[in-house]
C-alpha cells in the first residue's frame, strides 16, 4: 500500500510500498521513529485520511480491496469490522456528551434493533472489562484521567467487537503505570474479544511485552518483519540492531544513539534509506535499493546484508569507510 | 443531580458579586461626565434665555448646587432606591418612562433578536458545512452585505417598498391610531397583552407594525451570527472527537448534526449577549426610523432638548440592561456546558 | 529620559525588509475565496479612497451647491442627465453629495483611528506588559465600558462635546475615538500578556535586558503584525458609527461638509412621498464602501491568521507500483 500527502511541490511518500499481513486475534506491533509513516498507514487502512493525502495499492479485508472503496462501505466496516484507537485520548469524546451518549451513539449506528437495556448492557459489560465502575456511565469526559478516558476509548472501540483493532500509540501520552495497565488489556483482546490487533509505537519495550509479531518501520518501509522473540534476540536489520541497542535498562553504562535523523519523505536517499545512518552499509547500499528477503520463521528483511545475493553486483559488498553520517538528508 | 445544583448556584452567586465593581464604575464614569462635562446643563435644558433666578431656583430643586460627593451619594441612594430622577423638561418620572418606553424597546428588540438568531444561525450552520461552496460564499457575502447595510438605510428602503410603493405594512408607531385607542394594556408589551386578552384583530394591527422595524433591526444585527457561527462549524468538525466519531463509523450526516453542530452553537448564547449591544444600538437606529416609542427614541428626543437628567438617566438603564445581560448569559453559559461550573 | 535608539535606526530597518516580505507571503499564496475578498475589498476601497482625495475634481458639483450661473437647481428632481442622482429638497445635487461625503467620511474616520490607536495601544502595551495596580484599574473601567454599546457611548460624547466645542469634524472624530479605545486597549494588552509569557521573551528579561527593549524588539512588533486586519474591520465599523452620529444630527455641520448619514435622515421625509433618490445613493455608498474595507479586512485575517487558512495541496501522482529501477542510480 501506497500512502502519499499531496503538498505544493512533490508528494511526501510517507508511507512507500508497504505490505503486512495480520491474522485473527494476533497482535501485531508495529515500531518506528516519529515521522516515520505508522500512524499515516494505520489511518489508511480505515480511510481516514487527511485533506490532500491519497492512497493507493491493496489493503485486504474479507476478500475485498479497501482502497478505493466508496466512502459509504468504509463508513459501514468502521466500527463493528475495523477500530482505531487514537494517541491522544483527553481530546477524543465529545466534551458535551456523557458516556452514555458516545455508547448509545456507537451501539445504535451499527446495530439499530437493540433496545435501550441491550445497549447500556453491552456498553457496561465492555467498560467493566476496562475497569470502570458503572457508576460513572452519566458523568462526562471531563470528569475522567487520562487513562481512564483511553479505557473508555478502548472499550468504546470494543463493544462493537471488531476483528481488528489498530491502537496508533495508545500509551504514549500516559503515564508509565497506566501504560501498564492499558497494555494489560490490549493483551488480553485475543482472549475475550477474538480481537487482531495492530500495536503501532515508537517503544519497543511495549512490543516486547505484548506482541505475537513485530514489524519495524523505516521511512515509509517496512524494513524487518518477524516473531518477536527472533526479532529481539537476533535482529536482522541493522536499523533494527541499533534501535536495540539504544533502548536504556540498568546495565546502561553509555548512551547509544543512531548518528543523523529520519529523512526527509518528499525526497528520501536513493537507493536503501538508511544507508547515510547505517554503521554496516556497503557498496551496493547506496546504488541499488534492497529486495526484501525471506528469512526462515516467517521472518522477512529489507537489506542487502541478507541478500539475494546475485542481485549484488561485482564489489557491491566492499563495506563504506570514512563518510559523514546523514546529517544531510534529515527532513 | 444534588451536587450538580448547588455547584451552579455557587457559580452565580460568585458572578453576581463580581457584578458590582462593575456596575459602580459604569455609574460613577456615567455620573462623572455629566457633571464635570463642559457646559451648564440647566441653562440648556431651558433653551439658554432663562434668567439667573429661574436658573439658580431649579438647580437648587434638583440639588446641582450641593457639593460634588453629595450629590454623588444621592445619585447612587436614589438608584439603589429604584429612583432615577425626574426629567428637566418635562417633568417625567424616568421611572415611568422606562416602563413605558421600555416595554416598546423590549418588545422590539425580543423579536429582532429571534430574527437575527434565526437567520444568522442557519445561514452560519449552512455556510460553515459546506465550506468554500457557492453556499459558504453566498452566505458570507450576504452576511457582509448585511451588515454593511445601516440599520437606517435598511429601514428606509423597507418603508419606500413595502409601506410606500407595495402599500402592504405600515412604517411607523406600533399600531394604528384606531387601535391605540381601544386597546387594553397591562404589561406595555403589546403583543404579549394581545394574546392573553384575546384581542386578536388588535394583534393583527400590532404585529403588522412590528414587522418592519424587528426585521430590519434583525436582518441588520444577523452579520455577526453567521460569521461567528461559521467559523464555529469549521473549528468544531476539525475537533478531534469528530475524528473519533468518524473513525468509529458514524455517518457524516450524524456526526455533523449531533457533534458539529450541537457543540458549535453552545456559543450562541454568549454570540446573543455579545450582540447585545449592537441590538441597543441599533434599536436606538430603527426606533428613530420608524417612530417606534421606545427607550433609544425617547433618548434621541432628550438629547435635542438637553436634557440631561434624563439622558442620564437613561444612560443607567442602559449600562444596568447591559451588566445584566452578560450575567445572564454567563448563568446560561454554565448551566449548557458543564465544564464550566466544575 | 536617557537617550534611546529609535525603533527605526539602520540595522532594524536593515531586518524589517525581509520580515515584511515574509509577512506578506502568506497575501501572495493565499487561494480562492479568501484571495478574491482581498482584492475585491482592496479594489473598492481604493475606488472609494481616489474619489475622496479627487472629489474637487470629480464631482460636478460642490456640495451645497444649490445654483448655476444664477438659476437654482430644481427641488427634488429625478435623476437625469443634468443631475445623475438627482437633487434633494434643498436643491443640492446627490450625486455631488455622494462624492464629497466619501472626503468627510473618510477624513474623519481616519482621524478618530488614528486618535484611537494613538490612545489605547500605548496603554495596552504598559497596562499589559508592567500590570499592577495600574492595570487592574484600566481593566476594570476599559471592560466597563467594553460592554457598551458604541453608538450610546459615540452619542454621549458628542452630545458632551456638542455644549462646548460645538459639532464638527472634531467632536465627530473624538465621539467616535472614545468608543474604540476600549477595544484596542483590550486588544493591544491580551496580545501583549500572551507575547510576555512567551520563552524568548523570558529569555530576554533573564539576559538582563531592559523592560524598554524587550517591549520595543519584541512585543512591539509582534503586536503590531495584528493591528492592519483590525484596523481595518474597525474603520468599516467606524464609517457606520458615522453614519448613525450623521443620522441622528451629531455628526457633521452641514456647512462643513456632505454625510451620508445626515442625507439618509433627511431622505426619511422625502419617503413618503415615493422619493427615493435621496435616500437610496448616499446609503448605497455606505453599503460599498463598508463591504469593501469588510472584505479587505477578513481576506487579510484570513490570509494572516493561520488557523484559517487552507493550504493547497499539490497533485499526486503515483506511478509505477513495481520496485524500481527507477530508485536505481
Amino acid at each position: 500500500m501506497r500512502v502519499y500527502y499531496g503538498t505544493p511541490s512533490s508528494p511526501v511518500r510517507a508511507v512507500d510500498r508497504v505490505s503486512l499481513d495480520i491474522g485473527a486475534g494476533e497482535v501485531l506491533g508495529l515500531v518506528g521513529e516519529s515521522g516515520c509513516g505508522k500512524s499515516t498507514l494505520g489511518r489508511g487502512i480505515l480511510g481516514l485520511l487527511p485533506e490532500g493525502a491519497s492512497s493507493d495499492g491493496e489493503v485486504l479485508y474479507g476478500g475485498r480491496n479497501l482502497v478505493g472503496l466508496p466512502q459509504k462501505a468504509i463508513r459501514r466496516l468502521r466500527g463493528p469490522d475495523l477500530g482505531l484507537v487514537f494517541q491522544e485520548p483527553m481530546t477524543r469524546l465529545n466534551p458535551l456528551m456523557r458516556i452514555e451518549d458516545h455508547f448509545r451513539e456507537t451501539l445504535e449506528q451499527h446495530e439499530p434493533g437493540l433496545d435501550d437495556r441491550e445497549v447500556k448492557a453491552r456498553s457496561l459489560e465492555t467498560l467493566g472489562r476496562m475497569g470502570i465502575p458503572p457508576t460513572r456511565f452519566r458523568q462526562y469526559p471531563h470528569e475522567f484521567s487520562g487513562g481512564m478516558r483511553q479505557r473508555i476509548m478502548i472499550a468504546l472501540a470494543l463493544v462493537l467487537r471488531p476483528k481488528l483493532l489498530i491502537a496508533d500509540e495508545p500509551t504514549t501520552s500516559l503515564d508509565v503505570i497506566v501504560e501498564g495497565q492499558i497494555l494489560a488489556i490490549l493483551a488480553d483482546l485475543k482472549e475475550n474479544f477474538d480481537t487482531a490487533l495492530l500495536l503501532i509505537t515508537h517503544n519497543f519495550g511495549i512490543v516486547a511485552e505484548s506482541c505475537d509479531r513485530v514489524a519495524v518501520m523505516y521511512a515509509g518501509q517496512i524494513v524487518e518483519e518477524g516473531p518477536v522473540r527472533e526479532a529481539f534476540v537476533d535482529p536482522a536489520h541493522p536499523y533494527t540492531r541499533e534501535l536495540l541497542r539504544s533502548t536504556i535498562s540498568l546495565d546502561t553504562q553509555e548512551l547509544h544513539s543512531i548518528p543523523g535523523a529520519p529523512p526527509n519523505l518528499i525526497d528520501p536517499p536513493p537507493a536503501c534509506r538508511f544507508n547515510p545512518r547505517c554503521p554496516s552499509a556497503m557498496q551496493v547500499c547506496i546504488s541499488k535499493a534492497p529486495i526484501e528477503q525471506p528469512l526462515d520463521n516467517g521472518r522477512r528483511v529489507l537489506c542487502w546484508l541478507h541478500g539475494p545475493e546475485q542481485e549484488i553486483p561485482e564489489g557491491g559488498s566492499r563495506k563504506l569507510e570514512g563518510r559523514e553520517v546523514g546529517v544531510a538528508d534529515e527532513a | 443531580m444534588a451536587a450538580q445544583g448547588t455547584s451552579l448556584r455557587k457559580y452565580l452567586l460568585t458572578r453576581l458579586g463580581l457584578v458590582i465593581p462593575m456596575v459602580l464604575i459604569l455609574l460613577t464614569i456615567v455620573f462623572l461626565l455629566m457633571r464635570v462635562a463642559p457646559g451648564d446643563p440647566i441653562s440648556a435644558s431651558l433653551g439658554g434665555h432663562a434668567p439667573q433666578s429661574v436658573i439658580n431656583q431649579i438647580k437648587h430643586q434638583l440639588g446641582f448646587d450641593k457639593p460634588l460627593y453629595t450629590q454623588y451619594w444621592d445619585y447612587l441612594s436614589g438608584i439603589a432606591r429604584g429612583d432615577f430622577g425626574t426629567t428637566i423638561t418635562d417633568h417625567r418620572k424616568l421611572t415611568d418612562i422606562i416602563k413605558v418606553n421600555g416595554a416598546a424597546t423590549l418588545e422590539l428588540t425580543f423579536f429582532a433578536m429571534l430574527i437575527a438568531v434565526a437567520v444568522g444561525v442557519f445561514v452560519g450552520l449552512v455556510a460553515g458545512r459546506f465550506r468554500d461552496t457557492p453556499l459558504d460564499v453566498g452566505g458570507r457575502l450576504f452576511g457582509i452585505v448585511v451588515y454593511a447595510t445601516p440599520v437606517f438605510f435598511l429601514g428606509l428602503m423597507g418603508q419606500l417598498v413595502f409601506g410606500v410603493w407595495l402599500n402592504w405594512l405600515p412604517t411607523s408607531d406600533r399600531a394604528s391610531p384606531i387601535t391605540q385607542a381601544t386597546f387594553q394594556t397591562h404589561t406595555d408589551i403589546f403583543t404579549l397583552d394581545a394574546i392573553i386578552g384575546g384581542q386578536w384583530s388588535a394583534l393583527g394591527d400590532i404585529v403588522k407594525h412590528l414587522i418592519l422595524p424587528a426585521t430590519t433591526l434583525g436582518l441588520a444585527t444577523a452579520g455577526i451570527f453567521i460569521r461567528l457561527i461559521r467559523v464555529n462549524v469549521i473549528r468544531t468538525l476539525k475537533d478531534d472527537y469528530i475524528e473519533a466519531a468518524r473513525a468509529r463509523g458514524i455517518t457524516e450526516r450524524s456526526v455533523v448534526y449531533h457533534h458539529a453542530f450541537k457543540n458549535a452553537l453552545v456559543p450562541v448564547i454568549t454570540i446573543v449577549g455579545l450582540n447585545m449591544a449592537l441590538l441597543l444600538g441599533g434599536a436606538v437606529l430603527t426606533e428613530t426610523t420608524f417612530n417606534w416609542p421606545g427607550i433609544g427614541h425617547a433618548l434621541v428626543t432628550y438629547l435635542e432638548n438637553r436634557d440631561y437628567t434624563a439622558v442620564q438617566g437613561i444612560i443607567v438603564v442602559f449600562a444596568l440592561v447591559v451588566v445584566a445581560v452578560s450575567v445572564l448569559i454567563d448563568f446560561l453559559n454554565a448551566y449548557i456546558d458543564p465544564r464550566i461550573r466544575y | 529620559m536617557a537617550a534611546r535608539a529609535h525603533p527605526f535606526d539602520r540595522a532594524s530597518r536593515a531586518r524589517l525588509l525581509p520580515a515584511a516580505g515574509r509577512a506578506l507571503k502568506p497575501i501572495r499564496e493565499a487561494r480562492g475565496f479568501a484571495r478574491a475578498m482581498l482584492w475585491t475589498g482592496a479594489g473598492i476601497t481604493l475606488f472609494f479612497i481616489l474619489m475622496a482625495l479627487l472629489a474637487p475634481v470629480i464631482s460636478p458639483y460642490k456640495f451645497n451647491q444649490y445654483q448655476e450661473h444664477g438659476h437654482r437647481f430644481a427641488q427634488l428632481a429625478k435623476p437625469s442627465s443634468k443631475h445623475l442622482m438627482g437633487t434633494t429638497v434643498q436643491s443640492t445635487d446627490v450625486m455631488a453629495r455622494v462624492i464629497w461625503g466619501a472626503q468627510t467620511e473618510l477624513k474623519v474616520v481616519v482621524i478618530a483611528l488614528v486618535m484611537a490607536l494613538a490612545v489605547g495601544v500605548p496603554l495596552g502595551l504598559l497596562s499589559g506588559y508592567f500590570g499592577g495596580p495600574l492595570d487592574r484599574v484600566l481593566v476594570l473601567i476599559m471592560d466597563a465600558l467594553f460592554a457598551f454599546p458604541y453608538l450610546l457611548i459615540a452619542i454621549v460624547i458628542a452630545f458632551l462635546l456638542s455644549n462646548s466645542i460645538g459639532k464638527g469634524v472634531l467632536t465627530a472624530a473624538i465621539a467616535i475615538t472614545a468608543a474604540y479605545v476600549p477595544l484596542y486597549f483590550r486588544v493591544v494588552r491580551n496580545h501583549v500578556i500572551s507575547v510576555r509569557e512567551e520563552p524568548y521573551v523570558d529569555a530576554a528579561r533573564a539576559l538582563g535586558a531592559r523592560p524598554r527593549t524587550v517591549i520595543r524588539k519584541y512585543v512591539f512588533f509582534n503586536v503590531v503584525q495584528n493591528v492592519p486586519p483590525i484596523a481595518t474591520l474597525n474603520a468599516a465599523d467606524a464609517i457606520l458609527l458615522l453614519a448613525a452620529l450623521g443620522f441622528l444630527g451629531y455628526g457633521i455641520q452641514p456647512s462643513d461638509g456632505a454625510e451620508w448619514g445626515y442625507d439618509i435622515n433627511r431622505a426619511v421625509s422625502d419617503a413618503s412621498s415615493g422619493i427615493w433618490w435621496t435616500g437610496l445613493f448616499p446609503g448605497l455608498a455606505i453599503v460599498l464602501l463598508v463591504t469593501g474595507l469588510t472584505l479587505l479586512g477578513e481576506g487579510l485575517n484570513e490570509t494572516i491568521n493561520p488557523v484559517l487558512r487552507r493550504r493547497r495541496f499539490g497533485r499526486i501522482d503515483f506511478g509505477p507500483p513495481t520496485p524500481t529501477d527507477a530508485e536505481n542510480l
